[in-house]
């Protein structure tokens, strides 16, 4: 099978059962994307797929041939941190840092959708394609990602910095 | 996880002629039926990735939206004319699941999700009769909070976890299918079967059919609709108690109106009573709550989930305040 991860083109000789999450940790090296319940509950797992956030747990590698997959490894540009990955370590994002790779790549993949006026359970009025990301969207949109230190004052801080306009 | 073979399908008869052996399936988003296949309760011999079907939506000619089953439920959810036409549509979609799962799940993936509870995943360690038919059910002397309160019967009372399908439910939403024998339509409210005897048949869909679309039918009263979704934690949860509604008021009297019921039943649960028992009533919070409790009437409840009855017909009772409300 022929992958996209990172920008950089990827053969492997993978078994159909492997998920997308073992492919990157078991068979390319790429330990950044966490298996947390393995399960599709707790988000670890967390990439993008075409710039949309999946949980790779759930995903069989074989259906994302094709897809330009991102993980946290491939956010980096130059050897300079993603501004995401920077806000994390400055606001303390993370105190394990089990579940940071995922939180981040969902946030990245949930800013691209409320930018483009994607709704959530809380948005008042769907009438509009005009979303006003605050604290509480952010919340109710990276509820899948769970944080069993429970960082997420610093997790919602972090994303805030970068994609909230202040008021 | 079992062994099992692979094939990627171009359009639906490429899907259906894929899918002629025995054992196979149709896999959409995968985030239902992979998670059953690694714990081995599922076990197809092949899987025929239908995910590059039609995913599109679109405008039927009697006035309402066609929705491709392979469309994401993100997709759905965000499509301007679900928000604005089917408002409890696009909101029953954003309540389910989480952002990730959402861009996963395929419309034709979220209607056949297994209707489940714990005890159907324990596969290890409790009977359960969709599991393995006639070994028994420990849910029903079990822990059953979760548990349903409709239609359920002595051999299942397990609940269909889908947000999306109470919201296609009130809306007399039809799922179109195609087999080898041509096509037909199905209403969504008896796509669906309670368990009776039979739990693990869950719907109607005959081996080697396969879920092309779902339509939306012209539906004025669909517009001023919401959905409201009761559940253990703010999100990412089940329901306990979901309600789909709709309302339509003249003066100060229900012209027409559309409730279904999520996580009390084995199936999306279309409120007919209360609705038939509120067309021409005043739209008064006592005639709300008096049609909620004439649909709960049946309910029959577990040792632990009784209290699904009441917060039933307080949130039935809500949403319909909060509809007239807006009406105002």
């Amino acid at each position: 099978m022929r992958f996209l991860i990172n920008g950089q083109s990827v053969e492997a000789d993978v078994d159909l059962r492997t998920s997308l999450l073992d492919l990157l940790r078991d068979h390319l090296n790429l330990h950044g994307s966490k298996k947390g319940c393995n399960q599709g509950a707790c988000g670890a797992c967390t990439v993008l797929a075409d710039g949309e956030r999946i949980l790779s747990c759930l995903a069989l590698a074989v259906q994302y041939q094709g897809r330009e997959i991102t993980t946290i490894e491939g956010l980096a540009e130059e050897g300079h941190l993603h501004p995401l990955q920077r806000a994390f370590i400055e606001h303390d994002g993370f105190q394990c840092g089990y579940c940071t790779p995922g939180q981040i790549c969902s946030a990245i993949g949930m800013a691209a959708e409320a930018k483009r006026g994607m709704p959530s359970h809380i948005t008042r009025d769907l009438d509009t394609s005009l979303v006003t990301l605050d604290r509480d969207e952010v919340r109710e949109r990276m509820s899948g990602n769970l944080c069993r230190c429970g960082a997420y004052n610093g997790i919602i801080d972090a994303i805030s910095e970068v994609y909230v306009e202040a008021e | 996880m079992n062994p099992f073979t692979y094939a990627r399908a171009d359009h639906a008869e490429d899907a259906l002629r894929l899918a002629e052996p025995q054992g196979a399936k149709f896999l959409g988003g995968g985030t239902n039926l992979v998670d059953l296949m690694r714990e081995t309760i599922e076990r197809p011999q092949s899987l025929v990735d239908v995910t590059g079907l039609s995913a599109t939506i679109e405008e039927t000619s009697a006035g309402g939206l066609r929705i491709g089953a392979a469309a994401r439920n993100s997709a759905v959810a965000e499509h301007l004319a679900v928000r604005t036409r089917y408002p409890a549509l696009s909101r029953a979609l954003l309540a389910g699941a989480s952002g990730q799962i959402r861009n996963m799940a395929t419309v034709g993936g979220n209607i056949l999700q297994r209707t489940r509870c714990t005890y159907f995943y324990d596969d290890d360690g409790s009977r359960c009769n969709k599991r393995v038919p006639g070994q028994g059910c420990d849910a029903i002397d079990g822990f059953n909070r979760i548990h349903a309160i409709l239609g359920a019967s002595s051999s299942c009372v397990a609940t269909h976890p889908s947000d999306m399908c109470v919201a296609l439910a009130a809306f007399d939403s039809v799922v179109h299918l195609r087999s080898a024998r041509g096509e037909r339509a199905v209403p969504i409210t008896e796509f669906h079967r309670l368990p009776g005897d039979t739990p693990h048949v869950e719907t109607v869909l005959e081996p080697g059919e396969l879920i092309v679309a779902v339509e939306l039918p012209p539906n004025p009263i669909a517009q001023r609709s919401t959905y409201r979704k009761v559940r253990d934690r703010s999100s990412y949860a089940f329901a306990l108690v979901s309600v789909a509604a709709a309302l339509q008021i003249e003066g100060s009297t229900v012209k027409d109106v559309r409730l279904a019921l999520g996580g009390v039943a084995h199936k999306p649960w279309r409120a007919s009573k209360a609705e038939a028992a509120l067309r021409g009533r005043e739209a008064t919070e006592a005639n709300f709550r008096a049609a909620a409790a004439a649909e709960l009437i049946d309910a029959r409840p577990l040792r632990d989930n009784a209290f699904k009855i009441e917060l039933a017909v307080r949130t039935i009772t809500a949403v319909l305040q909060q509809l007239t409300e807006e009406a105002r």
